[in-house]
This record gives C-alpha cells, sequence and structure tokens, in this order.
C-alpha cells in the first residue's frame, strides 16, 4: 500500500504538469490566501512586538501611584490635585509589600534651563535613584547619581537625549558641563539612552532628572517636606502586579487613615492597563486579516473543485480504463484526491514563499516592522491542504461512483 | 455443469431501461466455457454480444440468471468485489486499444498491478517481461502518440497479459486496424492459446477473424443462434 501512495502523488504530479496553465491558475487563489495569512500576520506580529517594546521602555511591571483628586464640598479636583502621597509612603511600602522589588518617587515641574547662549524649558523631574531602575532608563554616556549625592542634595543633572540635542551642538559630549535650571547652576552627569514616544504619544527623552532632595529644597519647592508628585513601584514579576496593587491600597489607606466609607486619596496605575488597549487594536486587525484569508481560500477552494470536475469529464474514459483493469472505488478516490491536495498544497507552499516575500516587501517599502510566524506558517499551510481535501471529496467521489461500461463508453 | 467450467452461464438476461422502454439485451444465455478454449462471438450490432461480454468480463451484472465463474456465483457481486475478480482473473482488450494517453508503455503495462498493491520493482519487471511477450521490448518508454496502431493494441494485450488472469476478453480487437496488424495481433492471440492455453475469447463480427478460434458462437437479438467448435483445430480440455 506504501507504494500505492508514493505513486498516486506521483501521478498526480505529473498529471498537474502537463496542464501546468491550468493547474497554476487554480493554485492562484490558494497562493493569495496563504500568502496574505503569511504576510498579515508577519505585519500584526511585528505591530505587536513594536507595542509592547513601547510598553515595555515605560519600564517593566511598573506601578504608577498618583496622589488622589481633591473632593472640597463635593466637587472633585483632577488626579493629582492633591498632595496626599510622601516619601514616607514609599519606605513604608517597601517595608510593607513584599512583592514590591523596588520603589521610587518623584516630583516634577517644567523649567527654564541655559547652557551658554541656548535655553529651553523641560520637564524637569526630581527623582529617587531607584526611579532609574524601575523606570529601565540606561545612560549613553556618564551615569546616576549616588544616594550619597542625594542626602547632601547634590547639584548634579540627567539629561534626556532630546534636551541635549537642543542644548548642544552634534558630537559634544555634556558630561561635566554645567547648566543652570532656574538659575541654579547643575553638573551634569550623564546622558540618558533615548527611549522615544511613549504609548500615549509623549517624548519620553524630553526631560531633565535631578536628585528628589535637592529639587525640592533648592529647585522646586515643596508644600511640605517629603511630599511628592508620584511613586514608582516594581515587581520582580509581571504576575506578581495584581497582589501588589491590591497590597499598596490596603497599606496606604492604612497609613492614610481611610475610613472604609472614604474613597481612595490616591489611584494605581500599572502597565498591563495601558498594554490591553493597544493589544485590542492588534486583535481586532488579526481578525479582519484572518477572515479576508478565509474568503480567499474558499474561493481558491472552489476553484480546485471546479477544475477537478472538469478534469474528472475529460477523463471519464481513463477512470474507466483503471476500473477495467482492477482499480476499485477507493483507488479511483485517492488518485482525485491526491490531485486536489497536490494542487492545494503546492499553492500553499507558493503561498507561503509569496508571504514571506511580502512580508519584507512591506517592511522595505513602508518601514512597517514584521515578524515571519512560523505557526502562522504552519497553520496556514495545513489549512490549504485541508482545502484540498474538502474541496476534492466531491469531484473524487464522483469519479469513484461511475460506473465502468459507461465511463469506458463516454466520448 | 461440473466445477471444471471455467465460465458457467445459466439463464443469463439483461434489461436495460432507456426512457420509458425495456430493451432486453440478453434473453435467456446458457453457455459453458472450459479452460483453454478460443472462442469467438459473433453477431451484428445490437446482438447483445458486447453485453455478454461485459457481464463475462465482470465489468456488469446480470438482471437475472447466474453467472459462475472459476466455480464462483458472482450475478451478484459488490462493485468492489467485481473489481478485484477483474484486478486478479481478467484481462482486456478493446477496439480502441483504450491505453492511458501521455503514459509510457511499460507504465500502462504496470497498472494492474499497480492497483493490485505490487512493488514497484516487481511491476516493472512483470510489466518488461509482458511488453518482451508481444514482441515490444524495445518500445517500453513510448507514449501511445508515438505507436502504430498495431503496436498500441499489442501494449493493450501485455496489459491484459500481465497480471496472468484465466480469462482474455477481446471486444473487437482487430475492429480499428489493417490487415496485416490484424494478422499480427491475431497470430498472438493463438499463440497465447496455444502454447500457454490461456481461454481467450474474442467479440468481432468478421468472420476471418472468428476463423483463427476454435469455438464460434453466432448471437442475435439477445440469443445464442449457434455455437460450434471447427473441425480440426481442436479443444484443448484439461
Amino acid at each position: 500500500m506504501g507504494s500505492f501512495f508514493v505513486l498516486t502523488v506521483f501521478t498526480a504530479f505529473r498529471f498537474l504538469n502537463r496542464n501546468r496553465l491550468r493547474s497554476g491558475l487554480t493554485t492562484v487563489g490558494i497562493i493569495i490566501g496563504v500568502g496574505s495569512v503569511i504576510a498579515m500576520v508577519s505585519i500584526g506580529e511585528g505591530a505587536k512586538f513594536a507595542i509592547q517594546a513601547q510598553v515595555a521602555s515605560m519600564g517593566t511591571n511598573m506601578i504608577l501611584i498618583l496622589p488622589g483628586a481633591t473632593s472640597v464640598g463635593g466637587v472633585r479636583g483632577g488626579s493629582g490635585g492633591a498632595v496626599t502621597l510622601t516619601v514616607n509612603d514609599a519606605l513604608d511600602l517597601q517595608k510593607k509589600v513584599p512583592t514590591l522589588h523596588e520603589t521610587g518617587w518623584a516630583k516634577r515641574d517644567v523649567m527654564q534651563i541655559v547652557y551658554g547662549n541656548q535655553n529651553v524649558n523641560v520637564p524637569v523631574n526630581g527623582i529617587s535613584p531607584t526611579y532609574l531602575t524601575i523606570r529601565d532608563w540606561s545612560f549613553t554616556s556618564g551615569g546616576p547619581f549616588t544616594e550619597g549625592e542625594m542626602e547632601t542634595t547634590s547639584r548634579v543633572a540627567l539629561l534626556g537625549q532630546t534636551v541635549v540635542d537642543n542644548l548642544f551642538v552634534p558630537g559634544e559630549d555634556p558630561v561635566g558641563k554645567m547648566i543652570r535650571i532656574r538659575n541654579v547652576p547643575f553638573r551634569i552627569i550623564g546622558v540618558l539612552a533615548p527611549k522615544g514616544q511613549s504609548p500615549t504619544g509623549n517624548d519620553q527623552d524630553d526631560i531633565i532628572f535631578i536628585p528628589f532632595t535637592t529639587a525640592e529644597r533648592r529647585v522646586l519647592g515643596t508644600q511640605f517636606l517629603g511630599s511628592v508628585g508620584a511613586l514608582f513601584a516594581s515587581t520582580e514579576r509581571p504576575e506578581d502586579l495584581p497582589a501588589a496593587v491590591e497590597d499598596i491600597q490596603r497599606v496606604l489607606r492604612d497609613r492614610h487613615r481611610l475610613q472604609p466609607d472614604q474613597p481612595d486619596d490616591f489611584t494605581i496605575r500599572t502597565q498591563v492597563d495601558i498594554g490591553k488597549v493597544q493589544e485590542g487594536t492588534g486583535e481586532t486587525l488579526t481578525i479582519m486579516m484572518f477572515s479576508v484569508a478565509s474568503i480567499s481560500l474558499l474561493v481558491g477552494g472552489i476553484g480546485i473543485m471546479n477544475i477537478l470536475l472538469v478534469s474528472v469529464t475529460e477523463r471519464t474514459r481513463e477512470i474507466g480504463i483503471r476500473m477495467a483493469v482492477g482499480a476499485k472505488r477507493r483507488h479511483i478516490l485517492i488518485q482525485f484526491l491526491a490531485e486536489a491536495m497536490t494542487l492545494s498544497m503546492v499553492g500553499g507552499l507558493l503561498g507561503v514563499g509569496f508571504g514571506i516575500l511580502g512580508a519584507q516587501a512591506t517592511t522595505i517599502v513602508a518601514g512597517w516592522p514584521t515578524i515571519i510566524s512560523f505557526e502562522a506558517i504552519m497553520v496556514a499551510f495545513l489549512f490549504s491542504a485541508a482545502v484540498g481535501l474538502i474541496f476534492g471529496i466531491y469531484p473524487a467521489n464522483k469519479a469513484a461512483r461511475l460506473n465502468p461500461i459507461d465511463a469506458l463508453r463516454y466520448e | 455443469m461440473t466445477m471444471s467450467h471455467l465460465i458457467a452461464c445459466n439463464n443469463l438476461s439483461k434489461t436495460y431501461r432507456l426512457g420509458d422502454i425495456d430493451v432486453e439485451a440478453l434473453r435467456g444465455i446458457n453457455l459453458a466455457i472450459q479452460p483453454g478454449e478460443f472462442i469467438a462471438i459473433m453477431g451484428s450490432s445490437g446482438s447483445g454480444k458486447s453485453t455478454l461480454m461485459n457481464i463475462l468480463g465482470c465489468l456488469d451484472v446480470p438482471t437475472a440468471g447466474s453467472y459462475c465463474l472459476n466455480g464462483r456465483d458472482i450475478a451478484h457481486a459488490e462493485p468492489d468485489e467485481l473489481a478485484e475478480i477483474r484486478s486478479r482473473t481478467i484481462g482486456f482488450v478493446f477496439q480502441n486499444f483504450s491505453l492511458i494517453p501521455k503514459t509510457s508503455a511499460l507504465e500502462n503495462v504496470q497498472l494492474p498491478l499497480f492497483y493490485q498493491g505490487l512493488s514497484l520493482r516487481e511491476q516493472r519487471s512483470r510489466a518488461q517481461s509482458a511488453l518482451a511477450r508481444v514482441g515490444l521490448a524495445n518500445r517500453e518508454h513510448h507514449y501511445p502518440t508515438q505507436l502504430s496502431g498495431g503496436q498500441q493494441q499489442r501494449v493493450a494485450i501485455a496489459r491484459a497479459l500481465v497480471s496472468a488472469p484465466s480469462l482474455l476478453l477481446a471486444d473487437e480487437p482487430t475492429g480499428n486496424l489493417d490487415t496485416q496488424s490484424s494478422q499480427e495481433i491475431m497470430d498472438i492471440f493463438q499463440s497465447l492459446n496455444h502454447t500457454d492455453g490461456l481461454t481467450i475469447l474474442v467479440v468481432t463480427h468478421e468472420i476471418d477473424i472468428a476463423a483463427y478460434a476454435s469455438r464460434q458462437i453466432q448471437m442475435r437479438d439477445g440469443c445464442i443462434l449457434s455455437d460450434q467448435t471447427s473441425i480440426g483445430m481442436g479443444m484443448r480440455v484439461s
């Protein structure tokens, strides 16, 4: 039986090769179907990867805690309006929430920065040293400030790439240079590696970091020492985020002495929330792609069925001869199924090739990132084989049920 | 009728339905054939000779009556059982050669063995000796269109022989051939009958073709008109 299958497939190939134009045109539907699946999934995966990279650029496993809204006589102000979070909140969270890896804090204000005869207005952030690791910032030049510099309220600054581009001439190393922030001189000790746009479209590199203590005592001022603009925390693993959020809420409510009927005076956000929205968009796109691809596979399958019906009619005499020399129904059935599946699988293979080319062309022409997905290739190829099988059954069965005498007499 | 009969038909009849009319192609045929006979079935078109051959060749089943082949009643066999019998027991030669187009002579001859599920190697070697038997050893890789009518019919004979059948059925085997080729074909049949003891049944309407056979059966209107054994040719009864 083994040799029967090998020879049947061989015969199918030879017959299809003889009618090259017809076979080629028949497979076009499958080629388009499979090709578009591969290309579109590649584009989709590329987009998803880009979004994930963008979310990761905010710092993975990051938890952001913002001060709550002020509520005066039923009128609710905007989030961050009240000063309810402090450095001590952060230190206490670090002690009481075991899943937290690091906690940090920051406060910010937009200030004028002067270097030589250049000036820019940039958000200046007073931060704890831990902030840099929570947000995954790295350096292209120089390095972070130390706990010691934090304690001594040193006048040192870290510059984002956009600020460097605006203040310095290309090629000039800002490290060691002096700038003035609201007329206070600061020494630049590090340049941050660029992160690009945030998922919300902000330029994350248009930023300056200075030690938190320096900021509250020398530059930004404060309502009371230790009040912060926002708390940051990170967990070791993303799975720990939900538990950490619950613990943080409990600890902070306890520290702020909130009664059970009072609302939170803070807001907790995680990267998961931001990523979800983006992935939802990706899923809609994927569903659309799959419906387009299924339609072309369906059309391709009908094409195969059509050409096979023609082929069965054309080769009625041949079927009769095969039956006369001893072919059983299943032999005829398998022969035509093999032809249908050969057509669809060759179409599938060509489709995979065109899909990969299409994805790469998209990257070159449109500049979109694409990732060739091995799973998509396997699924699309198996789908094309299934299309051949399903749409081959009717014509093959028609051939197998022919009466040998009628088939032999057919002109 | 004893078990020694290769073929034993009893009251065999076949009725076709053409539109609203029933056509009685065979009306109660009684026929016994011994192994090793060379028989010619003659008759004008519409006499039922092709219908008889189709039933004897297991391409069709009778409407009524019994048909025993090798002692087995197969009047009511299923299509796949009939295919199995055709594959092992019967070889066909048709008027229009009936080779598969664009397929080499060797592969055409291999076809019955392919459906028997033999290994490619065995298919090859048996097909080669069958082609050699009909004098076409040097035409193995020719396509049907590259062969003359006589050669194509010899390929068809090789294909009928390759599965070592006990019965060879030929429907007007020389109908499309010139005298010279017809003679060659009939010589091969005669040689197969005499040398190998193969039972051969030829359907023809030509008297000089029928003369090669040792027994002539005349049909008319679905009945056997006459059944005579040629004097001098001799019957080979086992």
